[in-house]
């Protein structure tokens, strides 16, 4: 299975991603913002980043762009979580180079599905 | 006083096995000649009496508080609550610890009695009502008499031994 | 697979709480400043965070409510709206409502649906538009089935660099398929030689043929994440003509890339400035009951090293020299260790004194307005750390003080000005830790109290005696207000009336062993300086003897210990007996009498009187011997038995035995109330 990182820095939506991702046998480290998540990154190479666009400290499209500077990350997959009204926001990551987006709200199985899409 | 301990030990041990005991089992105790009974699995524990600390302005019947694996527990004379002769506490002289319900909400308590006698069976139906009259203990206090052999059993309904008003006449002076 | 979201909910409603606070401290900061745009930043990610968690957790009245408000919130943050002081109290408001809202939700009760409709509407008004739908979703551009379609796929060449793989996407359009079939060709027109091959870069293109009933709408998912990164045609297999709908719109997207992109690079650089208020020490949240529930195992460890301490020093007649002082090294370190534990176990209960500050600032808001008063608060000492349980219980006299020094102490702007001070009035908020207390002082630089008042109030109601008035310190005459019935206000206000007096709150302070005193000069402010243990669990303890029975006295509450002097005992009309301290006449409370035990002696010269205050009435508490002074686990009679007049709970000692601790204002009150009274609450 996977090693994800699950970047939010909304407690509960964190902890409800990286529950669904456990509970299906994924590996999963948490962050609360880009600053955290892009230290966690360099530690440990992951399979998937997911991360909210809206945090303090480092915001997800920065995230996004540091992380698309490192070597290992280059091709790594990177999903947003987005609201409906993130039109904007969604091209703005794109141009960052995330890989696509999970629009909010979301349920565990709409998760699922997305990162099986991404995972393969 | 050799025999009265090794009741006590016997009887300690039995509560320790605790999930054989079934609910119709009873501890039984003497007090002042009499025996009474209290039901198991209201028992606690049997300890022998240590000192207690004085409470102020308790009811004569209440020792006072013990401290029983650091929770305060107050501990009753049950001689004095029945208004029976007080006698000095002797080597055998014990301590049956009870968890009674009041309102609601279980509280610890501890009630000194001459000595502990015996568990005994007590089917339902060998449970008499009790009398208007005639027994030396008010009779709110008791459920039930049995028959056991020769003696006669009275049954302690101790979620009355310490009154609700007893424990909540909570004073409310400066409150 | 089925998860149950619900478990996140408390998780949710907790960090939603938190999110609206600082929401509304942020809103109370806004000033103009340069600060603004990372405030507004801060205020527009509570709301987004509580939209998105909302929306995901299914409260849809929530999430209505906060996209309105996050509407309006991007506005600021993009700079299209200014912040005004009518949008910043709607956005208040707003805080407040979301607040009840999620607070309803939490509890399954009613939201107060007119009350967000009407603040809806409001922020709508404010928006300047009609009433819409949240969301519109776009509808596809065409939802009709054919036989299949056939898909002109050329990604550029840095796709892979957003890690989208494209045979990912071949695979996701074969699964599309309810037949399955699917016949793909390769570009490789595209493909460089050898020399010039980038191998991170994607060279090839590819022509699908989907066969079979799909809608245009899924192709249009699949491919989504890509419209920017690749040249995409779609059409309906019979008529293969190219899809320019879709070409035109691609061509218009990447153009808006490019100028957000511009935008994003400044508003990152904001972000990257905002740091987040106390995120940074890491936490778990863990039920108080278990965190009660190690306290007390801790509390049994003090009392059983306490114990071996006794006996170990007890063995000190027997045994060899080497044996004892080894016994001696490991109960001083089993004592270091006990101590380091049980601070530490304490200490989890402890939570920054900001928590209970942290309403201040929308009450000194408001209620400045009210007043029609100007004022600044100041707070320092946020991060002084106390017992959850002491904050929550000292939470309410603080808001009374603090409404008190607004309402009564800082004075409109005219009288200010005339009294040559500053407009704006300045309240402090200040706390520190002194020895195991917290001191909170609460200073304002308003009129002061005025003496003469208070004294004529103290008269005219007959807290004190003319006679008695004329002689009292400045000191005494500031202690005079927390008596009983007592109230400067000439009007009870909204403000500080509610019939609640200073003797409330200082009785409160008491309640927890604390103490509250004022300070204040005529004309340059008032001060009221509270005291308080930092933890209900444990306290120091004064340990006194009285025939057999050991009582244990806080600390806190004692002044001095004496023995007493035979011509300096009066007694009063028989009953009440009283000692001379220096100026005061202290009643002498006769523990053995009260408590109707034996002493060692009831002769006041032979005992020890321990002078102790309380209610702000001092008293001698006569004893047999003083004992040692330790920290005591403090134990609750109640659990099991009842409430004891002038008893304040009980503790364990070293011996195992119980012992009770005295509540000193209880047992003045107990010595004030005639006899007949004693009887029958006893």
């Amino acid at each position: 299975m996977a090693t994800i990182l699950a970047v939010d820095d909304s407690a509960s939506m964190r902890q409800m991603v990286a529950f669904t991702l456990k509970a299906a046998g994924h590996d999963v480290v948490e962050a609360a913002d880009g600053q955290k998540a892009l230290q966690a990154a360099k530690g440990k190479n992951f399979n998937l980043v997911i991360s909210d666009v809206n945090m303090p400290v480092m915001d997800g499209i920065a995230l996004i762009k540091e992380l698309r500077t490192l070597p290992t990350y280059k091709f790594t997959p990177i999903l947003m979580l987005t609201t409906e009204a993130g039109a904007d926001k969604k091209a703005e990551g794109k141009a960052a180079g995330a890989t696509g987006w999970i629009v909010k709200p979301f349920n565990p199985d709409q998760l699922l599905a997305t990162v099986k899409r991404v995972l393969g | 006083m050799t025999q009265a301990m090794t009741t006590t030990e016997r009887v300690s041990s039995e509560l320790q096995r605790g999930g054989d005991v079934a609910s119709n089992q009873f501890l039984t105790f003497s007090l002042a000649n009499e025996e009474y009974g209290v039901d198991i699995l209201r028992v606690q524990e049997i300890k022998g009496w240590t000192p207690v600390t004085h409470i102020p302005n308790a009811p004569a019947y209440l020792k006072g508080v013990l401290n029983l694996r650091g929770t305060i527990v107050p501990i009753v004379d049950l001689r004095m609550r029945f208004n029976l002769d007080a006698i000095d506490y002797t080597p055998t002289t014990v301590v049956i610890v009870l968890s009674l319900l009041n309102e609601g909400r279980e509280r610890t308590f501890g009630i000194v009695v001459d000595a502990v006698s015996d568990v005994l069976n007590i089917a339902p139906t060998d449970i008499r009502p009790k009398p208007d009259f005639g027994t030396v203990v008010d009779a709110d206090f008791i459920n039930g008499l049995a028959t056991v052999g020769e003696h006669m059993v009275m049954l302690l309904d101790i979620d009355c031994l310490l009154r609700p008003d007893e424990i909540n006449a909570i004073a409310s002076v400066g409150e | 697979m089925s998860i149950d979201i619900t478990q996140f909910h408390q998780i949710f409603f907790e960090e939603s709480f938190e999110g609206l606070d600082s929401m509304e401290a942020a809103l109370l900061e806004l000033g103009g400043g340069s600060e603004d745009a990372e405030l507004i930043n801060t205020i527009f990610r509570g709301a987004h965070s509580i939209k998105g968690g909302s929306g995901t957790f299914g409260f849809t009245e929530v999430a209505r409510f906060t996209h309105v408000l996050e509407t309006l919130l991007d506005q600021m943050r993009s700079g299209q709206r200014e912040a005004t002081r009518a949008s910043v109290n709607l956005l208040l408001e707003s805080v407040d409502a979301l607040r009840e809202m999620l607070t309803a939700t939490r509890d399954h009760s009613a939201i107060d649906a007119p009350r967000i409709a009407d603040l809806i509407a409001r922020l709508e008004a404010m928006l300047g538009h009609e009433p819409t739908q949240a969301t519109q979703t776009k509808s596809a551009p065409a939802a009709a089935r054919t036989q299949g379609w056939r898909i002109r796929f050329r990604p550029h060449a840095d796709i892979l660099r957003t890690g989208n793989d494209p045979v990912r996407i071949l695979r996701e359009l074969a699964g599309l398929s309810n037949t399955g079939d699917m016949r793909v060709q390769v570009d490789l027109s595209a493909v460089p030689g050898w020399d010039s091959l980038d191998a991170e870069a994607c060279h090839l293109g590819w022509d699908i043929d989907l066969h079979g009933n799909v809608a245009r709408a899924a192709i249009d998912e699949v491919f989504a994440w890509v419209v920017d990164e690749a040249d995409l045609h779609i059409a309906p297999l019979e008529n293969a003509v190219a899809d320019v709908a879709v070409e035109a719109d691609t061509a218009v997207t990447g153009e808006l890339v490019v100028e957000r992109r511009r935008s994003e690079d400044r508003r990152q650089g904001e972000d990257r400035r905002s740091a987040a208020p106390a995120g940074d020490a890491s936490s778990i949240r863990v039920g108080i009951n278990k965190i009660d529930a190690l306290i007390n195992m801790v509390g049994e460890l003090v009392i059983t090293q306490s114990m071996l301490g006794q006996i170990g020093d007890s063995l000190v007649q027997d045994g060899t020299q080497a044996q004892i002082e080894k016994l001696r090294d490991g109960l001083a370190a089993l004592e270091r260790n006990t101590r380091e534990l049980q601070e530490s176990v304490m200490r989890i209960r402890m939570l920054p004194i900001s928590f209970a500050f942290n309403r201040f600032p929308r009450l000194v808001h408001d209620l400045g307005g009210k007043l029609n008063k100007q004022i600044e608060l100041r707070m320092s000492g946020e991060n002084t750390e106390l017992d959850k349980t002491v904050m929550e219980k000292i939470s309410d006299p603080l808001v009374h003080l603090v409404r008190n020094a607004l309402d009564h102490g800082i004075e409109t702007p005219d009288v200010r000005i005339a009294a040559g001070k500053p407009p704006v009035g300045t309240l402090h908020l200040n706390a520190y830790h002194q020895g195991g207390n917290i001191v909170i002082e609460i200073g304002d630089d308003g009129a002061g109290l005025d003496k003469q008042k208070i004294l004529r109030k103290a008269v005219e109601r007959g807290v004190v005696s003319a006679a008695e008035a004329t002689g009292l310190s400045d000191d005494k005459i500031g202690d005079l207000i927390f008596l009983p019935g007592f109230s400067t206000a000439d009007v009870v206000s909204d403000v500080s009336g509610r019939g609640v007096g200073m003797d409330v709150v200082r009785r409160n302070i008491q309640a927890l062993g604390g103490s509250v005193e004022v300070r204040s000069q005529a004309g340059q402010g008032s001060s009221f300086i509270i005291r308080l243990p930092l933890t209900l669990a444990i306290l120091d303890g004064q340990l006194v003897r009285v025939g057999e029975q050991i009582y244990i006295i806080p600390l806190v509450s004692i002044i001095e210990s004496l023995q007493a002097r035979k011509e300096l005992i009066n007694s009063v009309a028989g009953m009440a007996e009283v000692y001379r301290l220096r100026d005061d006449y202290l009643p002498v409370i006769r523990l053995y009498r009260l408590f109707n035990i034996q002493a060692d002696t009831e002769d006041l010269t032979q005992g020890l009187l321990v002078v102790v205050e309380g209610d702000g009435q001092k008293a001698g508490v006569f004893v047999d011997e003083l004992l040692a002074q330790q920290q005591v686990v403090i134990k609750s009679l109640e659990s099991n038995y009842r409430r004891i007049d002038g008893v304040s709970g009980a503790t364990i000692l070293g011996d195992g035995s119980v012992a009770l601790i005295m509540d000193i204002p209880g047992l003045i009150r107990l010595t004030n109330t005639p006899p007949q009274a004693v009887r029958k609450t006893a």
